[in-house]
């Protein structure tokens, strides 16, 4: 019988972190170029879509349904879940399922943005609510209030500092360890060494998160394709194996959030262990969603890889630095390298890339096994998606 | 207009805020008692009949158990559970009232609420701070709940 476990076994990403020449569905198209090219397979083989949108287009432009019919692909499975920057790791749970009950058999992904180009850097504190005075559904509760998308993770990191004595220079930790790797990245868009200290003294936006603790803005896309490790086995690419998947959330407008102090990880690690049938010591590599420092600490303690309030002191020692036990974010990061709105694609490509021994200078030694975890919203919607170099 | 601690409007005061610049919720059937009661000084939150769960925002159905909710006044105090400064805002109207505390206030009723304190000086208020609502008005439909330290 064949082998239906679900591989990925092509990645792409479009230009970054600058790319004035592109609009968001050209990043959708070149991202896709490239992942077709990377795994080998004709465009035709390709019947299943998934794809959340998010260029700013709105769904008629860059959504599944528009995006589909603009490349071209005959699908009989298609998704657009969007639940943010997390929405990639939700998809490979979907297609994992897709893939092993043969709804599809070879399934392309795609995301592209111009953020950068098309807005600045305003994503972050460009306040949420600039068009029409009136604003529908339950982000009408917080849009009398001027909140910002780095005050909703400042609430949490002020909570965790309460809660666990949390500090501001173990948060920096995190930017200084992300940026080490971003100076291996000819690509990133910060690449030059910062220390704890450059952190602290940048300009606060919105307590406690300075502006170190925050992602870039940049332009970006990116894009992989998932098959059958029966398909895979005729294709150039060693293929990575999708270990375990899973996908939750607590909450979707921050003021809906009632703990501060982490997230949907909680309820997904034992999902996504179980299904990989490892522990935590069996994970060489993370790829955390950086969209703030914090978002880290709590994707951290939430997927159990240290107790809770342990994350600070753990993070201060250098664990997630190059060389250290669980090294983060090897392209760089949100933090530092490319971060166009919705990252969690990225995640899964640079996982991909370390998995195959691709990852040039900043290639992690006998990277086996790596998770991919985002975190979409307001550290809202979390997916977990473990990835392997060798068959389950 | 102040409304820092021990300088500002009684709880539950509402006031005249001048013209009103800030994006405002869109009203519906579920939401418009909310707005409106904010509009004449109280604050509301809904209660179950059926498993007494209490929940903010209001919705059509009880979120633990789906049964419908029905209206309850709260007294309009609560504690800071947590906060931030915004310091960056490009939104003109808020850019005009840097820096603020943006908020979730833990009632004492028992949910939690998510509001700001505009004018509020930011050194006084920590997690654990005592807060009180006081209420601006934008239209004769809609208030907007606000907070401040209790004197
Ligand atoms: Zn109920």
């Amino acid at each position: 019988m064949a082998d239906r476990t679900p591989v990925i076994v092509g990645i792409g990403l479009s230009d970054f972190p600058r790319a004035p020449h592109l609009d968001g569905v050209q990043h959708h198209v070149l991202a896709a170029q490239r992942a077709i090219a990377d795994a080998g397979i004709d465009k035709s083989s390709i019947d299943g879509y998934v794809n959340a949108g998010g260029s700013g287009g709105g769904d008629m432009v860059d959504g599944a349904i528009a995006m589909a019919e603009y490349l071209g692909i005959d699908h009989r499975y298609l998704d657009g879940t969007m639940t943010g920057g997390s929405s990639f790791e939700f998809h490979v749970q979907h297609l994992a399922s897709a893939i092993r009950t043969g709804l599809c058999d070879t399934a392309l992904v795609t995301y592209g943005s111009n953020q950068l180009s098309r807005m600045g850097r305003a994503l972050g504190t460009g306040g949420m609510h600039r068009g029409p005075s009136r604003i529908a559904g339950p982000m009408g509760y917080e849009a009398p209030y001027g909140n910002s998308l780095v005050g909703s993770y400042a609430m949490h990191a002020r909570r965790h500092m309460h809660e666990y004595g949390t500090t501001s220079e173990q948060l920096a930790e995190i930017a200084v360890g992300v940026r080490e790797f971003a100076a291996l990245n000819p690509n990133a868009m910060y690449r030059d060494p910062i220390t704890v200290d450059d952190v602290l003294a940048s300009k606060m936006i919105a307590d406690p998160l300075h502006m170190l603790d925050c992602c870039a803005i940049t332009d970006g896309g990116g894009a992989f394709v998932m098959t059958t490790a029966e398909r895979a086995k005729d294709l150039p690419q060693a293929p990575v194996y999708v270990l375990g998947a899973a996908a939750a959330m607590t909450h979707w407008n921050v003021c809906q959030q009632t703990d501060f102090t982490t997230c949907a990880g909680e309820k997904i690690a034992p999902i996504v262990f179980g299904q990989a049938g490892l522990t935590h010591d069996d994970v060489d590599l993370l790829m955390f969603y950086d969209s703030f420092t914090i978002t880290c600490l709590i994707l951290l303690e939430s997927l159990g890889f240290v107790g809770k309030g342990e994350g600070g002191p753990f993070v201060a020692e250098g664990n997630l630095k190059r060389g250290g036990k669980w090294p983060m974010n090897t392209d760089g990061g949100g933090l530092s390298s490319c971060h166009p709105g919705m990252r969690g694609i990225f995640l899964i490509v640079e996982a991909v890339r370390q998995l195959r021994g691709q990852g040039g200078a900043a290639q992690v030694p006998d990277c086996e096994v790596a998770i991919a975890a985002g975190s979409g919203g307001w550290l809202s919607a979390i997916g977990a998606v473990l990835l392997g170099k060798e068959a389950p | 207009m102040s409304a820092g601690a021990g300088a500002g409007p009684a709880v539950g005061e509402v006031v005249d805020v001048g013209e009103w610049a800030k994006p405002l919720p869109g009203l519906d059937a579920v939401n418009g008692p909310y707005w409106k009661a904010a509009r004449e000084g109280r604050l509301l939150i809904q209660e179950c009949p059926t498993c007494g769960h209490r929940q903010w925002y209001p919705r059509a159905l009880c979120t633990a158990c789906g049964a419908d909710p029905v209206w309850l006044e709260t007294t309009g105090r609560g504690v800071v559970h947590t906060f931030t400064v915004i310091r960056q805002q490009g939104m003109p109207a808020f850019k005009a009232e840097l820096p603020y505390v943006v908020a979730m206030v833990e009632l004492a009723e028992g949910p939690l609420v998510f509001g700001s304190m505009p004018g509020v000086d930011p050194d006084l208020v920590a997690i654990g701070t005592p807060v009180e609502v006081w209420f601006g008005v934008a239209d004769d439909d809609t208030g907007v709940p606000f907070w401040r330290p209790v004197p």
